[in-house]
């Protein structure tokens, strides 16, 4: 990666990321891929999220579904950890709670391959600026 | 066919106690009787945390929103909306203030409860990838202050912002950032974060910097530009090795992308941050004592003044602010102080974090504005308390505050409402206790931290609070006196007047704002030598039910003072005298004879 030399080249990478970004923000747009956000804080992590990460990673490549895996900050839901929100394009987020394994594999068959929402997802209660 | 439809049913364990349970049974019912399985699903979630008006049932994709379902509900619910598509008006959530229904819950005033500033990316973003940040605004802030503002400029738009330190003691932080910057000036300065997060139960600042911690080295940067310093220094505990492994990763991303470094954005402009490592002492969060740990000093205050801000880090002018703080710096120069100042109460603007824990459904990280009240906190957001137990107290500001009660309910929570009920804000830790808990025993708790972690330099403190720790022992060890309760309140006042730094001076508040708030149970504690809340084991008696009693003497046999008394097949006795109150018979035995009084 070059130094960004001034603040127009600040912007211009932030465009780049735009598209992505605006992708995860909506999630309208029919092309994109599915995103997958894990809550990996202390809290996360010490609940078991690396597993379930490394799950989610590892069985999705194994099924063929596209999707992005990433790690997140905490998600505010400490009480329910690992926390998993999941992004059907076109779909609300979706904030699943005390995500383990068993539950991970519950979400991939049941919720992206089905489409049916399981029991136990958290509700947002919180909006960002 | 594939479901359309989601009806889903909080399964929390407030709206679980309204018979949510039964409203799922009645809507699967209707669902079999109408043949509509393969159409809509019924879905059990976790808290909606709007337990108030539980049990709660949400439509997808229509975001319906009805409130307090009642079985009977679910024919109706299921042959008017799901097969016609008309909503059952009364059963949707009427919004108080305006006295209309509210069909969709994206507009619901409640999901607006929580405002997410400081944590605006905490969870959405991948704290690993610089350029994530820079899709959200990051460092858009520090090149609009480098290009397009003075230094003065900068600080005037901190001030009108009304951002106050979120560290505890709400000290303004446009207010800091000029006297720092007016301070021998020419001089090399430094930008220090706190991030020595020490009071028990909070994880605020820690959640902050592995979640987003290209944020913080943004202000720093910021701050670094408005004081005249070029140096950078974040002060973290090594008991957070994530947020440090996290923090690491970002300086680099930030240094290759230049946005630390020499020269930054081309505007001449040069900062560097630089990790320094705490060994975990809670005095170190104190400002004089984290200095002189980054020196490699000792972690002991010193008195101020010289503040740090004149005399810091080598002596030299520096500029400490708390992680939380630094967090909202971006996001007012982008948006502006009038946008920030919008949001709060007159005197304490904007948001704050808190972590929310004890005895409460929802365990979590919230940020709130300034001004919103404790009811909303604990019975809509945090979900209510668990066990549907009845509330007591709201422990905020750890070891340097107090308890909160019933009566503050409906306070709004700012700077100085806090003050004046007792407590303080502190770094945003929120201990929630119920029926269960003993006022007495958790300000020894307090006080047996403060023992532990007093640095011991300044006689008040650590004497002074040892004392005190003493007395509230004997007091829960059920020896105590009323003079013994006058000799807590004077020795409290003692040591706010004389305690050298800020944390000795609040340490007597966990007792002074329990004596306050709870002054009946201490003295229950002391004339009737009894512990409603059953917490403090000397004060329980055992007692043998003679009727229940078989004389098997396993408990007689059991005890080790020999206070039990009594011959085979006869009823036994427990000596009150000899008692221990060890628990010992009440384990052994196997009629259930032995109760606890």
């Amino acid at each position: 990666m070059n130094k960004i030399k001034n603040l127009a080249e600040l912007r211009k990478v932030k465009e780049g990321m735009q598209s992505r970004m605006s992708m995860r923000e909506k999630a309208d747009s029919s092309e994109a891929i599915i995103q997958i956000k894990v809550g990996m804080a202390t809290s996360g992590i010490a609940s078991g999220a690396k597993e379930t990460m490394n799950y989610l990673i590892t069985e999705l490549d194994k099924r063929n579904i596209k999707a992005l895996v990433m790690q997140v900050g905490d998600m505010g839901y400490s009480y329910a950890e690992p926390t998993v929100e999941v992004t059907i394009p076109g779909k609300d987020p979706v904030v699943f709670g005390e995500v383990k394994i068993p539950r991970a594999q519950e979400i991939i068959e049941k919720y992206i391959i089905g489409g049916e929402l399981i029991e136990g997802i958290l509700p947002a209660n919180y909006r960002s600026i | 066919m594939a479901v359309k439809m989601h009806i889903l049913v909080c399964g929390g364990t407030g709206c679980s106690a309204s018979a949510s349970h039964e409203v799922v049974t009645e809507l699967n019912k209707e669902l079999v009787a109408h043949d509509l399985t393969d159409f809509a699903k019924v879905v059990v979630t976790g808290c909606f945390g709007f337990c108030e008006r539980g049990p709660i049932v949400k439509i997808i994709p229509d975001n319906t929103f009805y409130t307090r379902v009642q079985p009977s509900d679910a024919k109706e619910i299921i042959e008017e909306h799901i097969i016609k598509g008309r909503k059952v008006q009364r059963l949707l959530y009427v919004a108080p203030d305006t006295n209309e229904s509210v069909s969709d819950s994206k507009h619901m005033e409640f999901y607006k409860k929580q405002l997410r500033i400081a944590l605006r990316n905490c969870g959405f973003i991948d704290p690993e990838n610089i350029e994530e940040s820079i899709a959200r605004d990051g460092y858009a802030a520090l090149g609009k202050c480098l290009t397009e503002m003075t230094p003065a400029q900068v600080i005037d738009e901190i001030k009108k912002s009304g951002l106050r330190g979120r560290g505890g003691a709400g000290f303004p932080t446009g207010l800091k950032w000029e006297i720092a910057s007016k301070s021998r000036v020419g001089e090399q300065k430094y930008v220090v974060c706190n991030a020595d997060e020490g009071d028990p139960g909070a994880f605020m600042d820690r959640s902050l910097l592995e979640g987003d911690p290209h944020s913080i080295l943004e202000a720093m940067a910021i701050c670094g530009y408005c004081i005249g310093a070029n140096k950078g220094l974040i002060y973290i505990r090594a008991e957070y090795p994530l947020a440090i492994h996290r923090l690491q990763v970002a300086i680099k991303q930030a240094e290759e992308y230049g946005l630390l470094g020499k020269d930054i954005l081309g505007t001449g402009f040069d900062f560097e941050i630089e990790l320094r490592y705490g060994a975990g002492a809670f005095v170190c969060g104190e400002e004089t004592a984290l200095i002189h740990s980054m020196e490699g000093k000792r972690g002991e205050p010193t008195f101020k003044p010289p503040f740090p801000a004149q005399s810091g880090y080598l002596e030299k002018p520096t500029n400490v602010n708390n992680v939380e703080t630094y967090a909202n710096i971006p996001v007012i120069i982008n948006k502006g102080a009038d946008w920030f100042s919008s949001i709060g109460t007159e005197k304490s603007k904007g948001t704050k974090v808190f972590a929310l824990a004890g005895k409460i459904n929802n365990v979590g990280l919230i940020e709130v504005p300034m001004g919103i009240t404790l009811r909303e906190i604990i019975y809509e957001i945090g979900g209510g308390i668990k066990g549907g137990k009845k509330f007591k107290a709201v422990q905020t500001g750890g070891p340097s505050g107090g308890c909160l009660t019933e009566k503050h309910l409906d306070t709004p929570i700012d700077y100085d409402s806090l003050v004046a009920a007792g407590s303080m804000m502190g770094s945003g830790g929120m201990i929630v206790m119920d029926e269960d808990d003993c006022m007495v025993a958790i300000a020894k708790f307090y006080l047996g931290f403060t023992v532990d972690e007093s640095c011991g330099k300044c006689t008040p403190c650590r004497v002074g609070n040892k004392r005190l720790h003493e007395i509230l022992t004997k007091i829960t060890d059920g020896k105590g006196t009323m003079q013994d309760l006058e000799e807590l309140k004077n020795l409290s006042a003692v040591i706010k007047d004389t305690a050298l730094c800020g944390l000795g001076q609040t340490s007597p508040n966990p007792v002074l704002s329990t004596i306050t708030n709870f002054w009946d149970e201490y003295v229950e504690h002391v004339t009737e030598k009894k512990c409603r809340a059953g917490q403090c084991k000397a004060l329980k008696k055992y007692y043998i039910d003679p009727e229940k009693c078989k004389g098997c003497t396993a408990c007689a046999r059991a005890c080790p003072v020999g206070a039990i008394t009594g011959t085979l097949k006869n009823p036994h006795v427990i000596d009150q005298d000899k008692c221990i109150k060890c628990g010992t018979c009440y384990e052994k035995c196997r009629f259930g004879a032995i109760s606890i009084k």
